[in-house]
């Protein structure tokens, strides 16, 4: 196996023996990196320079043996909405072509802080707007399974360049599914963390009250060592929470004989894709043959979970995104008068699906219009959340598809965007709730495209996620699967 | 027709914390442009607030003074709209949980004092200032370009809204003038309206006298002064007026108070049709107040006006008028109190502070700060005239040689060697002098011109050189003539 194909487990031991070194390690990665990226486009912008710089810093520190963790010296990428300091920080948006944040996102911050390499900035959905990176202002990434397919999305740079050997990991973001869905549809490990358990200062906004920060690793292990990291409270965010950060890689390790897995119906429907059920059956089999306990569950609020998404999430991204007119940073077309360069700086910044639905969100927001949409979405939210409260009180973990569907052709559902809106039905409702879902590799469908479980946890147990996920990989050879990097 | 005005206003008091609401930076006024902005100041993706505590505390300060509920559970929210001192493109404000509601405010009127109610005091950031640069001056819209300065951006701001319970620009005035009382006293605010910590508007319509149906009504902004704002008030009283005896209708429309031109006028139509879109905040936690947190803050309160001017009219035996005169500002209460623990006229002591020393602080534009002299030498001269010492009219050169100088009373008098003469048998050897130089007079006395006697009193003053008792000298006089 060559060194960029390996895990981050594998390369920190030979980092921390000396065996090798960050400059080495981001080398092999780099030039792999750019090799492939004609094929897979998954960055936005590459950090060349700065991610040797970072190596030969990391390298120092491996000398003085002080302050060593498993990510020192790896090789990460970052998704293109977290504020790095100096590095141009897009959103996937024209309107921020030419913005540099002038500091660094608290996860990013937290990365830097163990001597973790940044080999660049992934490319993603506009704003973190749609569920194949399609909507990106700058181009399309592939899915390394096959290149005539999309990633999903939104954070479809972030899987896309882990399944392809760019990055030993990455960090995406997560607002209906956009972390677990492109990790599912790109064969790779990723984890939507509890609201609040990651901070997100630094992070652009799309809906603030859905939006968390995540890791993407090549396994269960890497995302692990990943959420170690980012995890905890942070005094720059009121929202993350005060609350102990386990220790991941310890829980990992457990058993999970005795773990109560719940099997909601009204995830397996009728017309749910024959291969992705299976697979996620088959996968629910093999926990239980290590000696999980399976009940099914009810989650009847569930089929309401898109519509309040889609109301919510476009409400709170309206107010969000209403900062870029053109005064202070960004994109700026000049006007006659201030309302004309208003509209004309918003008309040429934004895409189609931003702008579709800021006026979603406008609307639902405006008077006489806001106990209909906004504050009916909120009860609804509330019935949703009600419903995992109970059955969380019947099992430990519950186990879903993570996307209806594997990865879709470029295209197949640019047109209507209520089909691609349907990418996020087994997702969003873990939004709406703020608990904490992982993807982990379970299939492969006929035209080898991989399939995702969907694992979902009780607020803050993200440890018994990774522990279900872990447990299931080890009797599992999915993981360790690698890409053609071809079409077909 | 007679109509009744109703009025209603809407403060806006920046609060004094030493950083902004929602980050580290610093509120200092007048500073170089955006030298106190940092990226959340800016709008800049990504940034978060955070809550400033002290600015939740004096909130709850100001609405447990203008005794309002205080709200266990309270939420900021979203105001959304589009201005260029605005850089989020929303304002972070209070919806529908205000932290303090319910509240009133006494003021008085002519009629006696009248409560006031106090709808709600909400916590809000301000917005940055613009500056707008050729064409026509003042206006975002027809400038040649427009400078933003942010440093403004993100000073706390509590927002004070009275109910529709005033009936006349004069209880406008008496409403804000104790309203910015008791923010000084409760020292949470500057109250400087030439820097803008302190900013008025009113809400204001008129009604045939006797009904009860609200008029339409106008909104006036910018009176950056109480003068201001009650002659705004007075101006759109009587344009409503007009309007109505016409048989016109009143706009319902936000209006500026045009100071050059002495008028309120039409702000522009567009500015008024806002559909703010508030939502709650959701980057900021619910405010959850405890009962034990808001019980500290309020043992925690200076003694507000209403209570200090009971407490002078029953301790001190003041007037009411007194009373309120002197607990009109803070440090001026103060003072007086001060004063008050040396001497036990403390009534005299009340009377040369709202008399003379008034007077001449007015005419020499003094403050309190600025006095030469403090309270115990102000004291003297209250107890020198109440032992008789020296008389009113001395006391008069004797205060003007200290409000000067800085010098003691006692001292004065002793160096011009005012002290008063009160020995009888020095003022009966003067009066006996007096009698004998002037016959013709005493003869018309005893013809029955009682009158002539201020002439002797007046000749015995002149010949102690104005030292004499007069009291003495006149009953000495009497006692003389008459035996």
């Amino acid at each position: 196996m060559e060194l960029h194909q390996k895990t981050i487990h594998e390369v920190s031991a030979d980092l921390k023996a000396k065996k090798l070194s960050s400059v080495e390690l981001t080398k092999a990665v780099m030039d792999h990196l750019e090799k492939v990226e004609p094929k897979v486009q998954a960055f936005i912008t590459i950090t060349r320079d700065e991610a040797f710089k970072q190596a030969a810093e990391a390298d120092k520190r491996l000398a003085t043996g002080k302050d060593i963790t498993a990510l020192t010296g790896v090789p990460v990428g970052i998704k293109d909405l977290l504020c790095t300091k100096g590095v141009r920080t897009t959103c996937g948006s024209r309107m921020l072509e030419n913005f540099v944040p002038p500091y660094n996102a608290t996860v990013v911050e937290k990365l830097y802080s163990v001597g973790a390499v940044s080999v660049g900035k992934t490319n993603m959905d506009e704003y973190a707007m749609g569920s194949s990176t399609e909507t990106s202002f700058y181009k399309k990434t592939k899915n390394p399974w096959n290149l005539n397919c999309v990633p999903g999305g939104s954070s479809g740079g972030s899987a896309a360049c882990v399944s392809a050997d760019q990055a030993f990991a990455s960090l995406g973001s997560d607002t209906g599914g956009s972390i677990r869905q492109p990790a599912a549809l790109c064969g790779i490990v990723g984890l939507k963390p509890t609201y609040g358990r990651v901070s997100r200062y630094g992070l652009i906004a799309f809906a603030s009250s859905l939006d968390q920060i995540g890791p993407f690793g090549k396994d269960v292990e890497d995302c692990a060592i990943m959420m170690q990291v980012i995890s905890g409270h942070d005094s720059k965010d009121s929202t993350s929470a005060d609350i102990p950060v386990p220790d991941y890689l310890g829980e990992m390790r457990k058993s999970v004989k005795g773990l109560k897995v719940g099997i909601p119906k009204e995830f397996f429907p009728d017309g749910l894709n024959k291969e992705v059920s299976e697979a996620v059956k088959k996968a629910i089999e093999e926990l239980k043959k290590q000696g999980a306990e399976i009940h099914e569950v009810s989650l009847p609020a569930s089929p309401y979970a898109l519509a309040v998404y889609y109301v919510l999430a476009p409400s709170e991204a309206s107010s969000n995104l209403a900062r870029y007119d053109g005064v202070r940073y960004g994109l700026r077309v000049p006007g006659e008068n201030i309302m004309e360069m208003y509209s004309k700086t918003r008309a040429a910044g934004f895409g189609p699906e931003v702008k579709r639905r800021i006026m979603l969100g406008t609307y639902a927001l405006s008077s006489g219009y806001y106990d209909a949409y906004y504050l009916k979405a909120l009860k609804v939210r509330r019935l949703i959340k009600q419903d995992y409260d109970k059955a969380f009180e019947k099992v430990d973990v519950i186990a879903t598809p993570t996307a209806p569907n594997p990865a879709f052709r470029f295209g197949e559902k640019t047109g209507d965007p209520l089909t691609m809106y349907l990418e996020d039905i087994f997702t969003v409702s873990i939004n709406i709730t703020g608990l904490p879902g992982l993807s982990v590799p379970c299939g492969m469908s006929k035209t080898e495209l991989p399939i995702g479980l969907q694992l979902i946890g009780k607020a803050f147990d993200e440890a018994t996620l990774l522990r279900t996920a872990y447990a299931y990989e080890q009797a599992t050879e999915w993981h360790k699967q690698k890409p053609s990097l071809k079409e077909a | 027709m007679e109509y009744e005005p109703v009025i209603g206003l809407e403060v806006h008091c920046e609060l004094k914390t030493a950083t902004k609401l929602f980050c580290g930076c610093r509120t200092t006024f007048g500073n170089e442009a955006n030298t106190q902005v940092c990226p959340l100041c800016l709008g800049l993706p990504g940034t978060l607030p955070v809550m400033n505590q002290k600015a939740v505390e004096y909130a709850v300060k100001i609405g447990l003074a203008l005794n309002c509920t205080i709200a266990k559970y309270s939420k900021m929210d979203r105001k959304n709209y589009y201005y260029p001192d605005l850089p989020k493109a929303y304002q972070i404000s209070q919806y529908d949980k205000p932290l303090n509601y319910g509240g009133h405010l006494d003021i008085v009127t002519k009629e006696g004092t009248k409560r006031i109610g106090v709808t709600r005091a909400h916590l809000e950031e301000d917005a940055g200032k613009l500056v707008h640069a050729g064409g026509k001056a003042g206006r975002l819209d027809s400038s040649d370009y427009s400078l933003a300065d942010y440093n403004r951006g993100g000073i706390p701001l509590v927002e004070i809204v009275s109910e529709p319970d005033l009936r006349s620009a004069d209880e406008a005035y008496a409403y804000l003038t104790a309203l910015k009382n008791i923010l000084l006293y409760i020292d949470v605010s500057d109250c400087n309206m030439e820097e803008g910590s302190l900013r008025c508007d009113a809400n204001v319509s008129i009604r045939p006298k006797g009904t009860e149906k609200f008029g339409t009504r106008t909104e006036i902004k910018n009176m950056n002064s109480f003068k201001f704002a009650k002659q705004a008030i007075e101006y759109e009283i009587k344009r409503q007026a007009a309007l109505l005896d016409k048989g016109e209708r009143v706009v319902q429309e936000s209006r500026l108070w045009d100071v050059t031109e002495n008028k309120t006028k039409t702000m522009r139509s567009k500015e008024e049709a806002h559909d703010y879109r508030y939502f709650p905040e959701p980057d900021l936690v619910p405010i959850i107040l405890s009962e034990e947190y808001v019980q500290n803050i309020r043992k925690s309160l200076p003694e507000l006006p209403s209570a200090k001017r009971a407490r002078f009219v029953s301790q001190y035996g003041l007037s009411d008028y007194d009373g309120g005169v002197l607990t009109s500002e803070q440090v001026l209460a103060d003072w007086f109190e001060t004063g008050a623990k040396h001497t036990k006229n403390a009534k005299g002591l009340a009377n040369w502070i709202m008399g003379d020393m008034a007077a001449k602080m007015k005419e020499q534009e003094k403050e309190l700060k600025d006095l030469k002299f403090d309270q115990k030498k102000l004291c003297e001269l209250v107890d020198l005239i109440e032992a008789g010492t020296i008389n009113s009219k001395q006391a008069k050169e004797v205060f003007a040689e200290m409000f000067d100088l800085g010098v003691s009373p006692a001292e004065v008098v002793k160096s011009r060697g005012m002290a008063q003469v009160s020995d009888p048998k020095a003022i009966e050897t003067a009066v006996d002098k007096v009698l004998a130089e002037n016959p013709s007079v005493v003869a018309d006395y005893k013809g029955g011109k009682q009158g002539v006697i201020g002439f002797l009193v007046g000749k015995v003053m002149q010949a102690s050189q104005g030292k004499a008792n007069p009291k003495l000298v006149n009953e000495i006089l009497k006692k003389k003539l008459d035996a």
